[in-house]
């Protein structure tokens, strides 16, 4: 496995945690305090599980099975993915944790931008790889 | 394909199936009267879908295809992942019935209740990134 789908799935299962966790708490809360979830958590559980989870579950695994390029040996323009990386996290601790910093309006904002910076990223770096298998 | 894979896969499956379905209440719910619990679905819907097919395909998949542990014991200790499949599904069912009957009929039962299928759930999770870390290395 390369190195960089470890960093996407170790952070893939570090959210998980996360997101699991709070989750517990509001399920928790609303079993004895009937909360709503509406508020501070339900975002960074939904950012954490959503994003931090699945997406970079998949573009981890993704990275590490998609057909390699012309010779075998090369996964392509890999800056593009280690970019995919960078802007996907920093996305998602902005984004997920936006609403407790105060300022969510302009911070989650900011947070979905790289998200989607993100997923071009990740898409320039695969979409040579997406191809027939050549045996 | 380990056995586990297979048992995450199918019951991967089936929430698929029932959390669409679900999903066909919860809309159908507009135009024609059905029970007062299917209001309360909504949350149901959600997780069912997204713990129980697209958290559960990911688990089944990676406990397959992850790189080994060794060539003895490929997998890493199966209890673990055992442990995982029974306390992911013990709670997200658990919570499927409780949720909606503790927003209509709120009772300390179904509020423990709640709290256990919570607990199940998180342990569910925390148990298969612990066994999963080890796998997760480069070559």
């Amino acid at each position: 496995m390369p190195r960089l789908s470890c960093w996407f799935i170790r952070a893939s299962l570090a959210y998980l945690v996360a997101g699991f966790t709070l989750g517990a708490l509001m399920l928790t809360l609303k079993a004895v305090v009937r909360y709503d979830g509406v508020g501070l958590l339900m975002t960074p559980h939904v950012e954490f599980l959503l994003i931090g989870w699945t997406v970079q579950v998949t573009m981890g695994v993704a990275f590490w099975i998609l057909p390699r390029c012309e010779g075998g040996t090369s996964r392509g323009a890999v800056g593009y993915a280690w970019l995919a990386f960078v802007l996907l996290n920093a996305g998602v601790i902005l984004a997920g944790l936006g609403p407790v910093l105060g300022d969510a309006g302009f911070i989650r904002l900011a947070g979905q931008v790289a998200e989607a910076g993100a997923a071009v990223a990740f898409a320039l770096h695969a979409w040579r790889r997406i191809r027939r298998a050549s045996f | 394909m380990p056995l586990l894979t297979q048992w995450f896969i199918k019951s991967a499956l089936v929430y698929l199936t029932v959390s669409l379905l679900v999903g066909v209440a919860l809309t159908a719910q507009g135009a024609v009267r059905l029970p007062a619990v299917v209001d309360a679905l909504a949350p149901v819907y959600f997780h069912l879908f997204m713990v129980g097919w697209v958290t559960q395909m990911i688990f089944g998949v990676a406990y397959w295809m992850f790189p080994r542990v060794s060539k003895e014991n490929p997998q890493g200790w199966e209890g673990l992942a055992l442990v995982t499949y029974i306390t992911l599904n013990v709670g997200l069912i658990m919570r499927a019935v409780v949720e909606p009957i503790l927003a209509l009929r709120p009772a300390p039962v179904w509020a423990v209740a709640l709290i256990v299928s919570a607990v199940l759930q998180w342990i569910g999770a925390t148990v298969f990134a612990a066994n999963t870390w080890r796998r997760v290395r480069a070559r």
